[in-house]
């Protein structure tokens, strides 16, 4: 055989093994673990981990892919948070469809404010999606018809109902279903990198203009990265919606969402898939802990902390955590 | 057959201009080289015809078809492959992922795209490279692999800005060589060189520039007893 049919026959991806045996051990454990009685503060902070891990996956699909530093990604929480609570509120929708709603909303507006937005690039792009994140907040907050500062209050259901994804008397339920859109979306995301759009979302972000030298409009790959990364937050707003079951623009629409969807996912490694998973089995468990020791008297203390980790986290190590994963264990997707 | 044709092509950068009244053509399948001494204008040339840079006013036609202001995708998604001077490799990408981005552009599979790319990758001879990281490769490696990736969206019409500039003398005659691989695989090329012997050995035709004016346009051996051309390579003979 020459070298060319050597090289051809290769497998496409050089797939370590050692990393799919990780990931379905810990999937496993993580189904597993509310069967050894988990109680309620536990499931509360796994809940919380996977949904920062998606909300974080969103942020990594612009701006470790596609390179897009985004400062308003609140926005699509809250979008998603408020569509599918509207939806269900006042025509009765199902919340397992209003989802979907949510997401269609969020994408919708991710198309128009991304044909703009994404004209400015590097950190005009940043400052502009700054705003568009606060002005969300503060039309939110005036908007009558979804209930203005107090908000939408989803109507209680007597007892669990799956059909309208309320659970009283257990937090389990919320665990599996956010661990079920945890797997869909890091799945969904791993497909999308292996993708000719993932190639070429690549291409954008490392030299625009020898991309478009490839036939690749570079403002359409961005406009896609940005939808895609809208449809991806939008469920966790909507999920989180029926979780706290009270929807307001302060909560919703909090501008600490979008920064710590950037913090989560430049301490667990930007551009790579795992990174916001590891960044939020951290920096979660660091807020809630904080949150009960410090109390009310030091409400931004984890936020210090952060910082100071963010801080050791860029100066040591810019790739982020997932670095001081064995490289043989996490070796990039691409054979060397 | 023209392939090219350009028609008074300016463009002025403040009062500066760059690129002023420029008319040739590009014959199909065949090599026209592009030469001037330094700011002559043969880089903004290719970035009007290629869409990087907005022209003023003039006429680009490609296969008889209006490409003056079109975008750069739009542009190569024509047929008009290019590189740059300042190289552009996606540098955190292998070698051959950076030629299959160019490979998706014809065909959407990825299995086909990657044994596509593969044998773009083995006709600039790098095959062994392949998975080497962009940034690992030597210049005159990434010089071959723009020239793979740009072979790769399958152009009928190929610029390539200076292959030879940058890289030791030991390298040039391959990358020579492979300029014509190229040519005989019936792709057009216009190129940029500023090594005279290089543009004489390859070019079928010549494109003299300076100061942002063509200067004089034929065979290479007529651009050789051009006095125009002389004078502004060497400065005025007469001077010596």
């Amino acid at each position: 055989m020459n070298k060319l049919d050597i090289a051809k026959s290769e497998p496409l991806w050089n797939t370590n093994k050692n990393i799919i045996f990780i990931i379905t051990g810990l999937l496993i454990l993580l189904i597993a673990l509310p069967l050894f009685g988990l109680n309620s503060f536990y499931l509360h902070l796994f809940i919380m981990i996977f949904m920062h891990a998606v909300m974080a996956q969103s942020w990594n699909v612009i701006a470790g892919f596609s390179g897009q530093i985004s400062l308003g990604h609140g926005a699509f929480f809250g979008i998603g948070a408020y569509a599918s609570s509207f939806f269900f509120v006042q025509f009765g929708v199902s919340p397992w469809i209003s989802i979907f709603i949510g997401m269609f909303f969020s994408g919708i507006i991710a198309v128009l404010i991304g044909i703009p937005m994404l004209r400015l690039s590097g950190h005009y792009f940043a400052i502009a999606t700054l705003l568009i994140g606060i002005s969300f907040q503060v039309v939110f907050q005036r908007w009558e018809l979804v209930g203005a500062a107090s908000g939408l209050w989803v109507p209680l259901t007597q007892g669990d109902s799956w059909s309208s994804l309320q659970f009283h008397s257990s937090k389990a339920p919320y665990y599996y279903i956010f661990l079920f859109f945890l797997v869909i979306t890091f799945f969904v995301v791993w497909l999308l990198n292996r993708s000719k759009i993932g190639f070429r979302l690549r291409a954008v972000r490392d030299d625009a203009q020898a991309a478009s030298s490839l036939c690749i409009s570079v403002s359409n790959y961005k406009i896609i990265a940005f939808v895609i990364s809208a449809m991806i937050m939008a469920p966790m707003g909507s999920l989180f919606g029926q979780y706290i079951l009270i929807i307001d623009p302060d909560r919703m629409f909090n501008i600490e969402i979008s920064i710590i969807v950037l913090l989560i996912t430049v301490l667990g490694g930007i551009g790579n898939i795992w990174g916001p998973l590891i960044g939020a089995a951290i920096l979660i468990p660091i807020s809630e802990y904080s949150r009960i020791y410090l109390g009310g008297t030091g409400g931004a203390v984890d936020l210090i902390f952060y910082g100071l980790i963010l801080m050791i986290i860029c100066i040591f190590r810019p790739e982020g955590l997932i670095s001081f994963v064995p490289k043989n264990i996490l070796e990039r997707e691409k054979q060397r | 057959m023209k392939i090219l044709t350009v028609e008074n092509l300016s463009r002025a950068f403040g009062g500066i201009k760059a690129n002023e009244d420029i008319s040739f053509e590009a014959e199909k399948g065949k090599v026209l080289g592009v030469i001037g001494p330094n700011g002559a204008g043969k880089s903004t040339l290719f970035d009007l015809i290629t869409g990087y840079t907005k022209p003023d006013n003039g006429k680009i036609l490609f296969e008889n078809k209006n490409i003056f202001g079109l975008k750069p995708d739009k542009i190569s998604s024509l047929g008009v492959g290019r590189t740059f001077q300042k190289l552009k490799p996606f540098a955190d990408q292998t070698l051959l992922e950076n030629v299959m981005i160019g490979a998706f552009v014809k065909e959407n599979n990825i299995k086909k795209a990657r044994d596509n790319a593969l044998e773009i990758i083995e006709f600039v001879d790098l095959i062994e490279k392949r998975h080497h990281f962009a940034r690992e490769l030597s210049t005159g490696q990434r010089k071959r692999l723009e020239m793979a990736r740009a072979m790769a969206i399958k152009p009928k019409l190929l610029l390539m800005d200076e292959v030879t500039g940058g890289v030791d003398q030991k390298t040039i005659p391959g990358l020579v060589e492979l300029i014509k691989k190229m040519r005989n695989l019936g792709v057009t090329i216009i190129t940029i060189e500023h090594n005279i012997n290089i543009i004489m050995e390859i070019s079928d035709s010549i494109l003299a520039l300076d100061q942002g004016k063509k200067i004089a346009f034929g065979s290479p051996k007529e651009i050789q007893n051009n006095k125009k051309v002389i004078d502004a390579y060497l400065g005025t003979v007469d001077a010596a």
